[in-house]
């Protein structure tokens, strides 16, 4: 193959506008979604009655154990007759998905937290929202922050699976590009080095906020 | 109730195909993965920097870009360039490249975590370093790292429903192709079925293996909450 400057100068811009506007806008709005359904599992898992917590832990494993790609083309065609829009449909698969995995991250800040705080809550006689918003939480997330970080990023390598419900992110232009061109290698090529150029330093920062924030 | 195994008898000889190539794929990228996994864990702990270097760097490469541009890379560039594979070995390679180099680390951390002393009492002991690592830290390491390949495995599983993307139907596709005959409910809910017991499956195993490896260091296998907490930091970010 030979590789044309002429093309990939063609093909950066498309690629860069695909990566802000689907791949950049997923990775945030549903890392944003994830981290918040996540919590929500950890404390359902935690407090709710224990046939309700099993349920929910038994959708929580069948919805980490299958893959997104299935759980796109599922929803999809679930929606197709309604007016949701493709990249909703993908918001909504990746926030769940990755929620799965972080209400595991949490559970693990939840269950560093000492016995004695709990105690201690109850002692104050704070009830179970407060000790949960005011004691809890704050305490567990200092564990649990980097290892969301970290499913963000691995999240973020996980966009271009949005081609199997055709939404237009950095990988379907590259390979829409390529087709139109004869010529794969330049665009494919950018494409791999955008994501590294993205999540190689974001995976360096957050090892450096892991051994900041490592309390023991 | 009829109509429901009417529905099974007619649709399980294509999910049965689409088993097989999900299999292939996964199964063959998990075996390339791992000797991969090994060969760049192993490197990056060399005390050579000429060896640790190029590792490093293939390593974060691989996990860096994406198993999809990976993919890709193989299918459509590596034709222009003049090599041209089937779909099958594509899907094994960039699978098993890509899950690989995840593996190196889970491979390289583990061996990392086997406690100073131990690397210090084969010194002592005049080992060499070939005995060194086969005989006293690689047992203990590959307790060490079964959980994390253990979660690596179910996400490689996980990664070959893009096979559609280079031509072959796996089980994705075939859901996807009985919507329209078979209904949404019946042929989703196969699959899901379907993959959820292929990784529930595989998980197992992957447990018994480290539970035996336990043993054999004289050691009790650790509780399965422990398990899950150890699992849920170690991550595969």
């Amino acid at each position: 193959m030979d590789w044309s400057w002429d093309l990939a100068a063609q093909a950066l811009p498309k690629l860069l506008e695909a990566f802000l506007r689907v791949t950049l806008l997923v990775t945030v709005v549903s890392s944003i979604g994830a981290a918040v359904l996540g919590l929500i599992w950890a404390i359902v898992l935690r407090e709710a009655p224990k046939a309700v917590a099993a349920i929910v832990f038994r959708i929580l494993d069948i919805i980490r154990m299958t893959p997104i790609p299935l759980q796109l083309v599922a929803l999809y065609a679930v929606l197709l007759t309604t007016d949701v829009s493709f990249l909703t449909i993908g918001l909504v698969v990746f926030a769940i998905h990755y929620s799965t995995y972080m209400a595991e991250s949490y559970r693990a800040g939840i269950e560093s937290i000492r016995p004695g705080q709990w105690e201690a809550a109850t002692a104050l006689s704070m009830s179970k929202a407060r000790t949960w918003r005011a004691v809890i939480i704050p305490q567990a997330l200092r564990a649990t922050v980097p290892s969301l970080g970290n499913w963000a990023i691995a999240m973020f390598k996980d966009t271009p699976f949005l081609i199997m419900i055709s939404v237009p992110e950095m990988v379907t232009a590259a390979r829409e590009f390529g087709g139109k061109n004869f010529s794969y290698g330049e665009p494919i090529i950018l494409a791999g080095l955008i994501f590294l150029a993205a999540s190689y330093p974001t995976a360096v920062l957050m090892r450096k906020l892991e051994n900041r924030l490592a309390t023991y | 109730m009829d109509a429901f195994l009417d529905d099974l008898s007619t649709a399980a000889p294509r999910f049965w195909d689409g088993l097989v190539v999900t299999l292939q794929l996964g199964l063959g990228g998990a075996v390339v993965a791992f000797v991969i996994a090994v060969l760049l864990g192993l490197l990056t702990l060399s005390p050579s920097a000429w060896l640790r270097a190029p590792a490093r760097a293939v390593v974060e490469f691989f996990r860096g870009t994406s198993l999809v541009v990976q993919l890709f890379f193989f299918f459509y560039v590596l034709p222009q360039m003049g090599l041209d594979f089937d779909p099958i070995p594509v899907g094994i390679m960039a699978l098993g490249l890509n899950y690989g180099a995840y593996g190196a680390e889970v491979v390289r951390g583990s061996l990392a975590a086997v406690p100073k002393a131990q690397w210090e009492a084969t010194t002592a002991l005049s080992m060499g370093s070939v005995q060194r690592m086969v005989r006293i830290i690689w047992p203990q390491g590959w307790a060490l790292m079964l959980p994390g390949l253990n979660n690596l495995l179910v996400m490689l599983v996980k990664g070959t429903a893009l096979a559609s993307f280079i031509t072959l139907q796996d089980v994705t596709f075939v859901a996807d192709d009985l919507v329209r005959t078979m209904g949404k409910l019946f042929s989703f809910g196969c699959a899901f079925a379907i993959y959820y017991a292929v990784n529930s499956l595989l998980s197992s195993g992957m447990r018994v293996l480290e539970m035996r490896a336990q043993r054999r260091l004289g050691l009790k296998p650790e509780s399965r909450k422990a398990v899950k907490r150890a699992e849920a930091i170690a991550g595969v970010g």
